[in-house]
């Protein structure tokens, strides 16, 4: 009675001290050095992969927490939960953390041979870049022109809402870090944002929290396209799934950089810094590339003529980070996207 | 510890060199307040910029203040460097949006807007600026104040770089200036040097004023030069002069005296009275030939300092020494045998001092013969002329040759002959004004000696 008292107790106890969600939490055990805790929004199984290949060039062990964008947010801004890296998809995110001085500056030869789009005061490293694309049912599409651009996704909409009504998909940006930061990245970039959210609304878009379930979804038949899905994720399921056409838009494509940081809190910041070395050098490492379908920062991508751009890494991020911004972006969202 | 001679080059070009250091240290703090200043200033600007942006971004919706912060106001921000950027905005007081605890910059003094601050904010030190606006919403006056600030790593990095380049101009300035007035010291100089080269390149007896053009800072030495030169001309005037008259008022009585006493000596009977005389003689002599010797060596001494070349026939200065001393020679049957090649040759040298020169050794030659001998004089042509003269005296104490042409050095064999100890010094020191050279050798054909005099000859 008493331990079950004392148990309850704890639990609460742990309950208050943690209050950010840990979807999914692996150890991968190693012989030597201090443990190195990852809290990180990339699924575990994605992962793995390099977290095998890390270790078997540093036999460290591993825990591995899984996080929305948000709850590492809230874990490290508001908790100061103790993590050794954290990486995220959620650039705007992980730039507040570092300009608020809630990450530790690290350098070494390998992450000065990042390019200088790729990394941030020394505290922020990407080391993916992955575009969003537009992911279309093939089946769907057997009579329909595949569209090039987000006018010609626009036009096409609009003249065949039989078609795709009920059968549209994009994140909730309400939801989702990375939705958000494609939709205001958006919303920045192209003045048609606006107005396919209005198209999308009345054709009842369907709202998703993750890529994953846009990718099943397509693949099913439910959705006659998803847009905004992040292309790494659907290229893997490429091999698998048959049936899906990834497009990617050519008037420009937002490109998200998956980035880590060591956090102020951190106990083995010298172990993270390992993991950062790792990273940013997996470009030569094409195996983990093919593992773990996450393609890997290659110099070039921030040039200008590209319209592959990645999303700056910087101040220009927080702006949307601003409450009444945020506020004001979501309300508009809303209400085009929610058209009852 | 040596202590090198004071130059007046190096004290120029240290001095300059100082003024130039001076200089250069003095150029690269005012580069790099002005180059501060203009970073900070651009600093400044893009603050403000962003700052009025934000501020233009306040809208009403429904009589509720809100603000849209542009995307560029902070990414501008985000282009010169990778500083933090944290900003605030305050509506009557009370925060609408940003970072809460970001302060607005204090401001001494009444000002215009937008105001700037530096403090420490989150464990950095931020550059803060605060633009404020007004704005009409539902019939009140609202007072937004918009804070924006920067860490200032950027500005840190680019002052390092000015510092760096303000360094290097400041190293070259200074190198380049003590080149140049390495350059002006020596230039300054020239003209110093030339005077000394000019003094320098005189002959021995040019005893004119110097004339040479000399800037004005010079003439207080050219003018002290030659009042020197002044004085010392006439003070060797003034030495030639005593020379020729202590020859006259010396020589003339003392040849008096001795003629006197050969007189006497003819009419004495005694004989104790006989040597007395003859006693008293030799001393005269010694006292007359040693007066002779004397002025004959400071005038040697004298001449040869302001050597007055002419081209001499050694052949002819042998002759003209026999010829001289044929009657002393004949008074101890001493028979003097010339061999004197007639040829061109010639010997560039001062015919008073060459004169003395070989007289005194044909002197010395017959003094120390037995009568009735022979003096051999001959003349060796060569690359260098020989006057050679031999006799068939009692030679020289090989130990006392080196010390021979010493000034009053006597042989050790020779007590019994009047002498002074000057005739070979007077040898010596002529021979080696005409870059020539003394050379005393044992007599091959027999007893006595051989006495050079070598001079170069053409």
């Amino acid at each position: 009675m008493r331990h079950a008292c004392l148990a309850l107790l704890l639990s609460l106890v742990t309950g208050v001290v943690q209050a950010f969600e840990i979807e999914e939490s692996r150890r991968y055990p190693a012989p030597g050095g201090t443990e190195l805790r990852i809290l990180s929004t990339a699924d575990a199984d994605v992962f793995e992969p390099i977290i095998a290949a890390f270790q078997a060039l540093h036999p460290i062990p591993i825990t591995y927490d899984v996080a929305s964008s948000a709850q590492v947010m809230t874990a490290l801004y508001d908790e100061s939960a103790t993590y050794d890296l954290a990486i995220s998809s959620a650039m705007d995110l992980q730039t507040k953390l570092a300009n608020d001085g809630l990450a530790q500056r690290y350098s070494s030869d390998a992450t000065a041979a990042l390019p200088p789009w790729a990394k941030w005061r020394d505290r922020v490293f990407a080391f993916t870049q992955e575009p969003a694309v537009l992911v279309l049912n093939a089946q769907a599409f057997e009579a329909l022109d595949i569209p090039k651009n987000r006018e010609g996704l626009i036009a096409l909409l609009r003249d065949h809402p039989q078609v795709f009504d009920g059968r549209v998909g994009t994140y909730d940006v309400r939801v989702s870090g990375l939705g958000y930061l494609f939709a205001t990245q958006d919303s920045r970039n192209t003045e048609s944002f606006w107005r396919l959210t209005e198209v999308m609304g009345r054709l009842n878009t369907r709202l998703y929290c993750c890529s994953g379930e846009m990718i099943n979804a397509v693949a099913q038949g439910e959705l006659a396209l998803a847009y905004n899905v992040l292309g790494s994720y659907a290229q893997a399921r490429l091999q698998d799934t048959p049936g899906i056409v990834i497009v990617e838009m050519d008037d420009f494509v937002s490109v998200m950089l998956r980035t880590a940081l060591i956090p102020q809190t951190a106990e083995a910041p010298q172990a993270a810094g390992l993991m950062i070395d790792f990273l940013a050098a997996m470009r030569l490492r094409p195996d983990l590339a093919t593992a773990t379908g996450l393609p890997p920062v290659v110099s070039g991508a921030g040039e200008d003529e590209n319209v592959i751009r990645p999303i700056r890494l910087g101040p220009g991020l927080l702006v949307f980070l601003d409450r009444l911004r945020r506020d004001t972006f979501l309300r508009s969202w809303v209400s085009s996207i929610e058209q009852e | 510890m040596t202590r090198t001679p004071s130059s007046i080059r190096r004290r120029l070009v240290v001095q300059l060199a100082l003024v130039a250091a001076l200089l250069s240290v003095a150029f690269f703090f005012a580069l790099r307040v002005v180059a501060e200043r203009a970073t900070e200033a651009t600093q400044d600007n893009i603050l403000a910029a962003s700052a009025t942006s934000i501020a233009d971004a306040v809208y009403t919706d429904a009589g509720v203040v809100r603000v849209e912060i542009p995307y560029s106001a902070l990414s501008m921000l985000g282009t010169v460097s990778e500083d933090r950027v944290f900003y605030h905005v305050i509506l009557d007081g009370q925060t609408l949006t940003g970072y809460d605890d970001l302060p607005v910059p204090e401001v001494r003094g009444a000002g215009r807007d937008p105001r700037f601050g530096t403090y420490l904010y989150r464990d950095d030190t931020v550059r803060a600026v605060v633009v404020r606006r007004a704005l009409n919403a539902a019939d009140r006056i609202h007072r937004v104040e918009v804070v924006v600030a920067q860490t200032r790593l950027g500005l840190a990095a680019i002052s390092s770089r000015i510092t760096t380049t303000a360094t290097a101009i400041g190293v070259v300035f200074f190198l380049a200036a003590t080149a140049l007035s390495s350059f002006a010291a020596q230039n300054a100089l020239a003209p110093l040097n030339r005077l000394a080269e000019a003094v320098r390149r005189r002959g021995p007896r040019d005893l004119r004023p110097v004339t040479a053009e000399t800037p004005t800072e010079l003439a207080p030495l050219v003018r002290g030069l030659n009042g020197f030169i002044a004085r010392l001309r006439s003070a060797l005037t003034r030495s030639e002069d005593l020379i020729v008259e202590a020859a006259h008022r010396v020589r003339t009585p003392l040849a008096t005296v001795r003629t006197q006493a050969e007189m006497v000596h003819l009419q004495m009977e005694k004989p104790e009275n006989r040597t007395a005389l003859r006693q008293m003689i030799r001393a005269v002599d010694e006292s007359s030939r040693s007066a002779g010797q004397l002025l004959d060596h400071a005038m040697v001494t004298l001449r040869s300092d302001q050597l007055e070349t002419e081209a001499i026939d050694p052949a002819e200065l042998l002759r003209d020494a026999v010829d001289r001393l044929s009657p002393t020679a004949d008074l101890k049957d001493i028979t003097i045998t010339r061999d004197l090649p007639d040829s061109a040759l010639r010997v560039q040298g001062d015919a008073i001092l060459l004169q003395n020169a070989v007289r005194n050794i044909l002197d010395n030659a017959i003094k120390y013969s037995p009568a009735d001998t022979e003096i051999a004089v001959r003349l060796i042509p060569g690359l260098s002329c020989r006057l050679e003269i031999c006799d068939q005296g009692r030679g020289f104490v090989a130990e006392d040759v080196a010390q021979m042409p010493e000034r009053f050095s006597r042989g050790s064999n020779v007590e019994d002959v009047v002498g002074s100890g000057l005739g070979l010094t007077i040898v010596r020191d002529v021979a080696e004004a005409h870059g020539g050279a003394l050379e005393i050798a044992p007599n091959e054909k027999g007893p006595g000696a051989c006495v050079t005099l070598v001079l170069p000859c053409s």
